[in-house]
């Protein structure tokens, strides 16, 4: 498969008072044409931040992103590009749809010119062209009379409105890779399978790929082709959709799944007990992060190793990555704790 | 928005006559009285005479009475008392248009340059131009106007002799005394602009804009101008009623005819219908300045033009 996107050792440090944060530490994947890349992981564990490091988006005065980082985009190291030649990538090959439409959108400009804008900065249209255009796009992302709906400004739209308005600015400009930041945290249950389904569906349409940043496991279950999961600035697991929920191998996923709440789950609980789990401890601190692995503190198949000496990258035949001791051939076997999705069909 | 608007200027005339009742009862509290002074040396019935003609021998409730008879039926706000024969509304109309014209030039310099430095501040938080122009914000808001005038006055003035030293006539002679008046509020804008420049570049739809791909320039033009400068409305309305009377110090000193030195001289002369007369064109035009930008906000922001025609339509 063609690679859209390809990221090597990246590595991004958050300059604060309290001191340097190592907000992303040092992270490969590649994105492929037209797939989903879901990466999934707890709040603060950099999910976001590789998003907006990808397309340089991060705070200018406190981020900096480490020399050896590669974000390799049609030929050219996107942590290397000057501003100006960022400006014509972002937007128009690379575009992002943030988490909360509602302060993404600018309040005082109508529908129509906030798309419109993203048309005229990249390419050279018409006035008429443009408006033209953007009835199209709102009209792709199911937004009714748009002709009249692009008068209107942000308030005057529901919140999952104002997200079909964010994924027509995004796409707009038919991107060959689209970030999707949490994109549908803020909205209620019904409209985030709506705009997931939008996603997908435009995705098809216009072959984007699409990065998909979640905490939500359900929604990586449906749309994601691979996920990757972060921990403490680090990946510690990817692998298709399959390989993650049929076969987890890393501790911290179990613990993921285990905390994702099922109606059966709470029924056949043998212990008798109705508890969801939840796993104890927080994140290391980022300011000084561990050497060896960064989930020993909290893992409860931690070995002495694991506090010693980082666990390098093991790869199965099938391309399932796992960053954890417990793949090594010499370590003890441990029985997944999880019901997976290939359990499921046994019972 | 029509409903609201014609709310809006019935308030505005009750808070008129409100002003107005207000000012008629306490300048008469003042004590001494303008023909008091005039006819000290004048024999009691002449001084008599005096009083019945300017209706001072009436009771107060028929003086309030009569004053609005005349400013009702003939638009009448009377004759001055210090300047026999000078109408109030004359007084008005002869001199308001020269402060006028210097506030605004005044207001004009002072919100094009504020806006200008505070975005520029923004912009280099922390840096040089920073420091700088917050400098020249705290000099302005803390040194007062008439010292900045004098200033002005004996270095482009006497010292290069650009600018006409006083007086009033071509364009050149507005000059020094619409810089003089405008430093302070450039400084106040400066601050305001800073602020919600500060403010605006960290909102979340900064991020979006930039992530479509546009440029700095392009982003502030755009994004941060129109929404950082509600506040900086909201600051001119008032300000713009103020220079009609709050320069006379200034005009005092470039000896400019304006409203200001008028105003505070007939307060002395105990001139009630003169400070009757620039009370209620000061409270309106004030309170229609009010008005006026309460309509702009609507025009600039979306929002609140929503709210209101939620209103008007109760």
């Amino acid at each position: 498969m063609e690679k859209v996107l390809e990221i090597k050792n990246l590595s991004v440090s958050l300059h604060t008072y309290a001191g340097e944060i190592k907000a992303i530490r040092n992270i490969s994947f590649d994105l492929f044409h037209q797939e989903t890349l879901v990466i999934v992981g707890e709040s603060g564990c950099g999910k976001s931040m590789t998003s907006k490091a990808i397309i340089q988006l991060l705070p200018e005065n406190i981020a900096e992103t480490s020399e050896k980082s590669q974000i390799m985009f049609e030929g050219q190291n996107l942590a290397q590009l000057p501003e100006k030649t960022l400006k014509n990538i972002r937007g128009e090959k690379i575009s992002m749809v943030f988490q909360d439409p509602t302060t993404y959108l600018n309040p005082t400009m109508t529908i129509g010119a906030q798309i419109g804008e993203c048309l005229s900065l990249h390419k050279k249209m018409t006035r008429a062209e443009i408006r033209q255009q953007t009835i199209e796009i709102l009209g792709k992302v199911k937004i009714s009379n748009p002709e009249a709906r692009l008068k209107q400004y942000p308030h005057e739209f529901s919140g999952g409105m104002r997200q079909r308005v964010m994924i027509a600015m995004a796409l707009a400009c038919r991107p060959k890779v689209l970030i999707a930041d949490e994109p549908t945290t803020a909205l209620d249950v019904t409209t985030q399978a709506d705009i997931m389904d939008l996603i997908k569906e435009l995705q098809q349409e216009l072959g984007t790929a699409v990065i998909l940043i979640t905490h939500d496991l359900g929604i990586a279950s449906e749309v994601g082709n691979r996920i990757q999961v972060m921990y403490a600035g680090e990946i510690i697991e990817s692998g298709t959709k399959e390989q993650i929920f049929n076969s987890p191998a890393h501790p911290y996923t179990w613990a993921l799944l285990r905390s994702v709440p099922t109606v059966s789950a709470a029924r056949t609980d043998s212990s008798g007990s109705h508890k969801l789990y939840s796993l104890p401890g927080t994140p290391p601190d980022l300011i000084a992060p561990p050497k060896a692995c960064a989930f020993a503190g909290r893992c409860e198949y931690c070995m002495d190793i694991c506090n010693r000496v980082h666990p390098p990258v093991f790869e199965d035949r099938d391309g399932h990555l796992v960053s954890c001791w417990l793949c090594h051939p010499q370590a003890p076997k441990v029985e997944i704790p999880v019901k997976t999705k290939g359990d499921k069909h046994h019972e | 928005m029509l409903k609201y608007i014609l709310k809006r200027v019935g308030y505005t005339l009750l808070a008129l006559f409100i002003i107005t009742t207000a000012t008629f009862f306490l300048v008469r509290l003042i004590p001494g009285n303008p023909i008091e002074a005039m006819t000290e040396k004048l024999p009691d019935s002449i001084r008599q005479q005096f009083f019945e003609q300017y209706g001072f021998d009436k009771p107060l409730t028929e003086q309030y009475k009569l004053f609005w008879e005349n400013l009702l039926t003939k638009g009448d706000l009377g004759e001055s008392l210090k300047y026999r024969g000078r109408k109030v509304t004359d007084t008005i109309a002869q001199y308001a248009p020269v402060s006028g014209r210097l506030g605004l030039q005044a207001i004009a310099i002072g919100v094009v340059s504020g806006i200008i430095l505070g975005i520029l501040s923004a912009l280099n938080r922390g840096k040089l131009v920073d420091y700088l122009v917050m400098f020249i914000a705290i000099f302005g808001i803390s040194i007062p106007n008439f010292v900045i005038a004098s200033l002005l006055q004996y270095f482009l003035s006497i010292k290069l002799g650009w600018f006409p030293t006083t007086g009033w006539g071509t364009f050149s002679y507005t000059v020094l005394p619409s810089l003089a008046l405008s430093l302070n509020s450039t400084a106040k804008y400066a601050r305001y602009m800073r602020a919600n420049c500060l403010d605006v570049l960290n909102q979340d739809y900064i991020i979006t804009a930039k992530a479509k791909g546009m440029g700095k320039t392009h982003l502030i033009f755009k994004h941060v101008l129109r929404n950082s400068i509600l506040p900086i409305i909201t600051l001119l309305g008032p300000q713009i009623a103020l220079m009609f009377g709050g320069a006379f110090v200034v005009e005092k000193i470039f000896s400019i005819p304006g409203l200001g030195s008028y105003f505070v001289s007939s307060v002395s002369d105990r001139d009630y219908t003169m400070i009757m007369g620039q009370t209620i064109f000061m409270a309106a035009l004030y309170i229609f300045a009010v008005l006026v930008v309460d309509i702009l906000y609507g025009f600039i922001d979306p929002r609140i033009r929503l709210a209101d025609t939620k209103e008007g339509g109760n």
